[in-house]
């Protein structure tokens, strides 16, 4: 029950980088399609997942004044080993994303959950922890990612679904869209949350 | 000379690190609340980003480069900026009191600001030497503080207006940013 609880935590609680306002930098960056932000999504849950269950594993190990640099180590050492996989078998995905997959090292949401999180509990609760951030994280790119593909260049997942005589505005594609989606994005969930808080408490 | 204060122009206004290139967006949002802040977070940037530049530069080509270890950049380099900030936080607590007063928290943030470390990939990427990577440094560095600084600014003003209450805190944020960027974007063709 309780392992249930921290993954879906992550996926409307506290789902990056809406509720958790972190890792931005390849939110804006990498979103100018679905699938990119896809891609980008997956390569951080995969070095979140592991930093998690590492840094779980070797808590007891690892002495207090030094576990910053401790948690760097480990996080850089998977996001090695992500640069390399995706080098050798995801080579356009890499092409694109380019900077922002050594990038993932300084990604403040994937620190953040190894000294809030994965440096005080087991293993288990921290895979389950890092699993679901890190899918929360995906889904939020890949949404952002759809709607600007969609109103950038009229295509979803690459297939062309507006009318013909649609006019995709490059705005959204450009970089000062990507900061005002992701504001427009931001406030519409802010305008659920408020309206589920005030239906609960008219009750 | 020419071509260094067109590489500074460049790096400046027209690939302006945090709205154009999105490095360094995190203190981007998190210390533009004030002047004060954002002048004290610009500056460490500065200082650090490129002594950081430098270093990791240095590391990359007679350390890692010679003995073919480039796949170990992203640690070798995480790891130098993380001492780095140790050290230079250090050294300016013991030298300059009045200056580490000013810069205090901001110098610990700085390992985890991804300009550091994205403008220290970028200089190996496009093939820069040295005198080139320290320029290119410093000129990314006066771009995050003068975006940070024209932010902090614009959002002192928030205080004043009636903002719709989805919009409060981050979103507002983010939209002002977005109008900052789409302001620099009229730069492009500069250079």
């Amino acid at each position: 029950m309780a392992i249930t609880d921290e993954f879906t935590k992550g996926l409307w609680q506290t789902i990056p980088p809406f509720r958790l306002v972190l890792g931005l930098c390849p939110t804006l960056a990498t979103t100018t399609s679905g699938l990119n932000g896809m891609g980008m999504g997956l390569a951080t849950t995969f070095v979140l997942v592991f930093s998690n269950i590492f840094v779980s594993l070797l808590r007891r190990f690892i002495p207090n004044q030094v576990r910053i640099a401790s948690f760097i180590v480990i996080i850089a050492s998977f996001v090695v080993i992500v640069e390399l996989l995706m080098q050798a078998y995801f080579y356009p995905l890499f092409k694109i994303l380019g900077i922002f997959i050594p990038l993932i090292v300084v990604n403040c949401i994937i620190l953040g959950r190894a000294e809030a999180f994965a440096s005080k509990q087991g293993p288990l609760a921290s895979l389950a922890d890092g699993l679901g951030i890190g899918l929360g994280f995906t889904i939020s790119l890949f949404v952002l990612g759809c709607i600007r593909e969609l109103l950038g260049s009229g295509t979803l997942l690459d297939i062309p679904v507006m009318w013909s005589s649609f006019e995709p505005f490059a705005f959204m594609l450009k970089p000062p869209g990507a900061f005002v989606a992701l504001g427009i994005l931001l406030a519409a969930m802010n305008c659920i949350s408020q309206m589920q808080a005030r239906k609960g408490g008219g009750r | 000379m020419g071509d260094f204060i067109l590489l500074m122009i460049g790096a400046i206004l027209v690939n302006n690190i945090l709205l154009i290139r999105f490095l360094g967006n995190c203190p981007f949002l998190g210390v533009s609340r004030s002047m004060d802040t954002a002048t004290g977070m610009g500056m460490a940037v500065i200082f650090v980003l490129t002594l950081a530049g430098t270093i990791t530069w240095l590391v990359h080509t007679y350390i890692l480069a010679p003995l073919g270890l480039e796949y170990l950049r992203t640690i070798a380099f995480i790891l130098v900026i993380a001492t780095l900030v140790q050290f230079v936080e250090m050294v300016v607590q013991k030298t300059a009191p009045a200056l580490y007063e000013a810069l205090g928290i901001f110098l610990p943030l700085i390992t985890t600001n991804c300009a550091v470390f994205g403008v220290a990939i970028i200089n190996i990427n496009e093939g820069y030497d040295l005198i080139t990577s320290i320029f290119f440094s410093f000129a990314s560095a006066c771009g995050f503080a003068l975006a940070l600084v024209l932010m902090a600014g614009l959002r002192q003003r928030f205080a004043l207006v009636g903002i719709p209450k989805a919009f409060e805190g981050t979103a507002i944020g983010l939209v002002t940013a977005g109008l900052i960027a789409l302001a620099f974007s009229g730069f492009v063709g500069l250079v």
